[in-house]
C-alpha cells in the first residue's frame, strides 16, 4: 500500500480518503486542526494562523481563520464521503514563540488561536479528543489515516503520539 | 479607508534602507568579532507570508530568532534571524574561540546571542531612522531557537491579518571563508505601516 504524504501550507487546508498521510511542518504560534472520519477514515487538515474572520478586513482567504477553516474543511470533507457526526478533532500547536514579561496582544494569539478553535468545534458538536497546544516551541505534525494518530515532532521536546 | 499599498518606489526607497543598514551590522559585527567583515548586497524582498517559512532553509530548519518590539514614531516589533549553525559561530568568534568549537547553550552565549541581534538590529534600525526621519526605540529583546516555521510564524500571522506581503532583507555576511546569511523583518502594527508609507512616499 503506498502512502501519499500530502502537504499543507499556512493559512491552507487539505483533506484525503483514506489511505494517506497529511503534513504541515514547523507550527509555532498558528494552530493544526487535524479532522478525522472513525468510520470512512477520511481525514483533513487545517493550518490556521488567526481567530476569527470578522476580526480582520483582509479575510478572503478562508484557510486563514479558525472559524472559516474548520467550517471549509468539514464541507469538504463531508462532500468527499464523510459525515459530521462521524468526525473526531485532534489539535496541536499555538505556542508563544517568545515571550515576555509585558506580553502585547500581538504576541498573545497562540492563545487565543486554540481558544477560537475550541470555540467553533464545541458549537459545530466536534468532540475534540486530545490536543498538544500551547508551551513556547514549534511543532511539526503528520497525521495518518489508518488510525487517525497525530505525530508531533519538536526540537527538543522529543516526539509524542496523540 | 483604502489600505496604502508598497509600490516601486516604496521598495527602491527600502533597498536603500537595507544597503545601508546592512552595512551598518557588517560594521558593528566586525567590531564585536574584532575582524574584518563584508557583506554582499543584500536582498530586499517583498513576499507572500505563506512564501515566509522557505527562506533560511525551510520551515524545519533550526534558527536563531531576536525579536525587539519598538516604539517611538512607529511601533510594532523585528525579528532577526540566523541559521542556527551560524549563530554559533558567530557567537564562537564573539568569544575569541575557533569558529567550529563545540556549543553549548548557557546564559552566556544566550545573552551573546541577544546582544547580536539586538545590535544587528539596531544598525537596521538607524538606518531606517536616519533616512525616515521617524524616531524608532527599540526595547528587550526576546529569544527563540527552534523550526524556522515556528519562529516565522510569528511575522507571518502579523503579516497575514494586515497586508498580506512581508518585507524581507536577507545579507550575507563574510568573514575570511565564513559566510553567514541574516534575515530582518520590520513588523509595524497597521497604523504603523500606513505612517511608514506615507513617511517613505513623501521622500521621493
Amino acid at each position: 500500500m503506498i502512502d501519499n504524504i500530502i502537504k499543507v501550507g499556512m493559512a491552507d487546508l487539505k483533506h484525503t480518503l483514506h489511505p494517506g498521510t497529511l503534513t504541515t511542518l514547523g507550527l509555532g504560534s498558528c494552530v493544526g486542526i487535524a479532522l478525522y472520519d472513525t468510520k470512512t477514515k477520511i481525514i483533513g487538515l487545517a493550518h490556521i494562523m488567526l481567530p476569527w474572520s470578522a476580526q480582520t478586513k483582509n479575510n478572503a482567504n478562508k484557510a486563514k481563520f479558525a472559524d472559516t477553516g474548520i467550517e471549509l474543511l468539514i464541507n469538504n470533507m463531508t462532500d468527499s464521503g464523510a459525515s459530521k457526526s462521524n468526525i473526531v478533532a485532534k489539535l496541536a500547536g499555538g505556542a508563544q514563540m517568545f515571550s515576555f514579561s509585558s506580553v502585547s496582544d500581538m504576541l498573545r494569539v497562540g492563545e487565543r488561536n486554540v481558544e477560537a478553535t475550541k470555540e467553533v468545534l464545541q458549537k459545530m458538536r466536534i468532540p475534540i479528543i486530545s490536543e498538544d497546544t500551547g508551551g513556547n516551541y514549534g511543532r511539526t505534525i503528520e497525521f495518518y489515516s489508518a488510525d487517525g494518530r497525530l505525530m508531533i515532532k519538536t526540537i527538543g521536546h522529543g516526539i509524542s503520539y496523540i | 479607508m483604502e489600505a496604502l499599498s508598497l509600490s516601486p518606489f516604496h521598495l527602491d526607497v527600502l533597498k536603500e534602507i537595507g544597503n545601508i543598514g546592512a552595512g551598518n551590522a557588517a560594521t558593528a559585527l566586525a567590531k564585536l568579532i574584532d575582524k574584518k567583515v563584508d557583506m554582499n548586497v543584500p536582498q530586499v524582498r517583498i513576499m507572500g507570508f505563506s512564501e515566509i517559512s522557505d527562506v533560511l532553509g525551510g520551515a524545519e530548519t533550526p534558527v536563531v530568532g531576536v525579536l525587539l518590539g519598538i516604539h517611538g514614531d512607529i511601533s510594532g516589533y523585528t525579528l532577526f534571524l540566523l541559521q542556527e549553525s551560524a549563530a554559533h559561530i558567530l557567537v564562537n568568534l564573539l568569544m575569541g574561540k575557533d569558529p567550529y568549537d563545540k556549543f553549548e547553550y548557557n546564559d552566556m552565549s544566550i545573552s551573546a546571542l541577544k546582544e547580536v541581534g539586538n545590535i544587528l538590529t539596531g544598525s537596521y534600525l538607524s538606518s531606517l531612522s536616519n533616512l525616515t526621519g521617524l524616531s524608532i526605540m527599540s526595547g528587550v529583546p526576546g529569544i527563540a531557537i527552534d523550526m524556522a516555521g515556528a519562529i516565522l510564524s510569528v511575522p507571518a500571522i502579523d503579516f497575514a491579518a494586515t497586508t498580506d506581503v512581508v518585507l524581507y532583507i536577507e545579507t550575507e555576511f563574510i568573514e575570511g571563508d565564513e559566510s553567514v546569511i541574516g534575515g530582518f523583518f520590520l513588523v509595524p502594527d497597521s497604523a504603523s505601516y500606513t505612517k511608514l508609507l506615507k513617511t517613505l512616499g513623501a521622500m521621493c
